[in-house]
């Protein structure tokens, strides 16, 4: 079981706090929006990326679970 | 210690815990406004405001437990416990009484949404919680208006330093707002 | 530029393969069309047969995407329940003009395909959408669709409406938000329409000229759709052929035509050319070199660099500026944003501007590696396709006119940029449009 960052573009108004709480797989861009810097959640970052999604003050930051199967 | 039901004691408590939830309830409001605001420095992340927030709204909920129960038991007046959460359901100072029951009912709304904030969905969550604007000058009024402490000169103080943050941090965050622009 | 067919209106020779479609255009009404291709095909005891022919004849997607129609439908049809079948005839690309001759002088056509779409996948309502403004259109659809009703041939309801006709509008979870009651701007996904999409029922959004060739499939099978086109890319397709050609117009090639049999068939040059715009506005330039001999299949012209998209083809003369041309669409395109995901309210103005930058006063402030970084910037950061558009259409600029990009750099705007604009965009006539 893999888990997957994902960002709603929509719902995301560039508040930022995922980059502070999850600095190894999410950056800002130059206007301040995130760019994810890794397709995959490794294990131990779990804990921090699902408090980052609770973080978002939009609810934008998501986490997929992939079940390795190929949809 | 026995607990004496009818004196002071509990009096004082009712009104100690009621201006701390105040202060407290102000606290929270203002690192909410922080919060949508973005505001941020070296040493001040955006999760910071937020995190604040969050735990001094749940502290706010403790106090305010406090300053009911206290009032409940007090047999001093008799106020019911319905009377925390519905208006007009008691007699002692009615009108004063009934904002706090108001306050408290706002509250509840605001701590409850944001608990199922996730299977709520945003819109509807921050639609909901403009309902803060609304339930913290109902509180500042009912502690003001219920009139036990208006007297004392520091107490007046207090509230008024609570409005003058309020006022100004809700100033600073309507330029912000003016500032971000669109997609914000 | 006018949308004409240069097809006789003559009835279909089985041994011509193209024209199909427009083999029967010209205008008339009900009984004119069914003169011409034959009357609709009734949905049988099992109407979801229709898939089956459709897989077997290969259909894909004339909208742009190119996806299996069959796959489609199927997954729509698969659950249980009510469905819904929208007819996407919005065409918000300015350079396309074939969905609107196809509404304009073959409704009937896509309106069977319409019904049989419906049937097949168990639909309770079905919706026709075009350009809002379009009001005469729209006036004549609904007289079609009610011209049918009169004669009992739609047992699916077909609803004519009129959807905005901003660029990102037409994209189909924006009609189907429109369709919803809400504002015609895409959506994230999931749910994709197939899955829920209008009235939160499976909804099987096709283009209108999709739907088409569905109509003529379900007249004629798999074997007289399969005998044009390759057997890659099956059957036929409309083209919109513009710029500096002889008789730009819509025309009907075979899937696997080439570019350069395209351009001879719109009556060849105008003037000399340096490169064809495939795609469209989200496409990419090619230069004509590597353009003529690809094929016009969706892997023939991605193996040459270019895309097919909706069959889009822009012929550009040497004599202008591709800079510019490209400058000004993507303008167009950052003003077109929904303006709702952040990288692309603000990256694509950004974009424009570094083109328009490069295009119009040189390189001095590193603009090529600003574009590039823009261009890497906005891909795939928003809920649609339309920054990745803009993005590719700036890289492919870079990519194929690097004498230009040359020239620019070091000595600023060329001779080309002078010349009137030749990518058509909507309203240019009252734009005014500055070039700077």
């Amino acid at each position: 079981m893999t888990h997957a960052l994902r960002v709603n573009p929509i719902a995301c108004t560039g508040h930022g706090m995922c980059a502070e709480l999850l600095p190894e797989l999410v950056e800002l861009d130059r206007w301040g929006y995130p760019v994810l810097t890794s397709p995959t959640v490794p294990r131990p970052l779990l804990s921090h990326a699902r408090r980052a999604a609770q973080a978002c003050p939009t609810l934008a930051l998501l986490i997929e679970e992939k079940s390795g199967r190929h949809r | 210690m026995s607990l004496n039901l009818h004196g002071p004691g509990l009096w004082y408590a009712t009104r100690a815990t009621g201006l701390v939830t105040l202060l407290l309830l102000t606290a929270s409001v203002l690192l909410g406004i922080l919060t949508a605001g973005r505001f941020a420095s070296e040493n001040w992340p955006r999760f910071l405001s937020q995190g604040l927030h969050r735990n001094i709204s749940l502290l706010v909920l403790a106090f305010l437990a406090l300053h009911v129960g206290t009032t409940v038991v007090d047999t001093y007046t008799s106020i019911s416990l319905t009377a925390a959460f519905v208006p007009f359901a008691s007699s002692y100072k009615a009108a004063w009484l009934s904002l706090g029951a108001v306050a408290l009912d706002l509250l509840l709304a605001l701590v409850a949404t944001s608990l199922v904030r996730k299977r709520l969905g945003h819109r509807a969550w921050r639609r909901v919680h403009w309902l803060a604007y609304a339930c913290w000058p109902v509180a500042v009024a009912h502690g003001l208006g219920i009139g036990t402490d208006r007297s004392a000169t520091w107490v007046l103080a207090l509230s008024a330093a609570c409005v003058l943050a309020v006022l100004a941090t809700a100033a600073w965050r309507l330029v912000m707002a003016v500032r971000l622009g669109p997609a914000r | 530029m006018t949308a004409l067919a240069h097809a006789p209106a003559r009835a279909l020779s089985p041994r011509a393969r193209v024209p199909r479609l427009l083999a029967g255009v010209g205008g008339g009404g009900l009984d004119e069309h069914e003169r011409r291709y034959g009357p609709l095909p009734g949905p049988g005891r099992r109407p979801e047969r229709l898939i089956d022919l459709v897989e077997a004849a290969g259909l894909t997607g004339r909208g742009g995407a190119g996806f299996p129609v069959g796959r489609k439908m199927r997954s729509v049809a698969a659950g249980s329940g009510r469905t819904v079948v929208v007819a996407n005839g919005a065409e918000g690309e300015p350079a396309s003009r074939k969905d609107r001759l196809l509404l304009t002088r073959l409704p009937h056509l896509v309106l069977d395909g319409i019904t049989l779409a419906a049937q097949a996948v168990e639909a309770g309502q079905a919706y026709l959408c075009v350009h809002a403004a379009e009001e005469t259109l729209l006036g004549r659809l609904d007289d079609a669709v009610e011209e049918r009703r009169a004669a009992g041939l739609d047992p699916v309801p077909i609803q004519v409406t009129g959807i905005p006709g901003r660029y990102t509008s037409s994209e189909q979870s924006s009609i189907v938000q429109y369709l919803n009651g809400g504002p015609a701007k895409p959506t994230f996904s999931p749910p994709r329409p197939h899955e829920r999409g209008v009235g939160g029922q499976p909804t099987l959004v096709h283009n209108v000229e999709t739907l088409a060739h569905l109509a003529l499939i379900a007249r004629r099978g798999v074997s007289w759709f399969r005998a044009a086109g390759l057997p890659s890319a099956p059957g036929s397709m409309l083209v919109t052929v513009s710029g500096a050609v002889t008789r730009p117009g819509v025309y009907e090639i075979e899937m696997g035509t080439t570019a350069g049999e395209v351009i001879m068939l719109a009556g060849g040059p105008a003037e000399p050319l340096q490169a064809l715009l495939t795609g469209g506005y989200f496409g990419t330039w090619l230069p004509v070199e590597a353009a003529w001999p690809a094929p016009m299949t969706h892997a023939g012209l991605k193996a040459a660099g270019g895309a097919l998209g909706a069959g889009i083809v822009v012929a550009l003369p040497a004599a202008a500026c591709p800079l510019a041309e490209t400058a000004r669409v993507v303008r167009y395109l950052a003003e077109e944003s929904a303006g709702q995901c952040g990288p692309c309210l603000f990256g694509l103005p950004a974009l424009a501007g570094a083109l328009a930058s490069l295009a119009f006063a040189g390189d001095r402030d590193g603009n090529i590696d600003e574009i590039t970084a823009l261009a890497g910037l906005v891909e795939r950061r928003g809920a649609c396709r339309h920054p990745d558009g803009a993005a590719q259409l700036a890289r492919s600029t870079l990519r194929a006119f690097p004498a230009d990009v040359n020239w620019h750099q070091w000595r600023g705007a060329c001779d080309g940029v002078r010349r009137p604009p030749l990518l058509p965009l909507p309203d240019d006539e009252e734009r005014g449009w500055d070039w700077r």
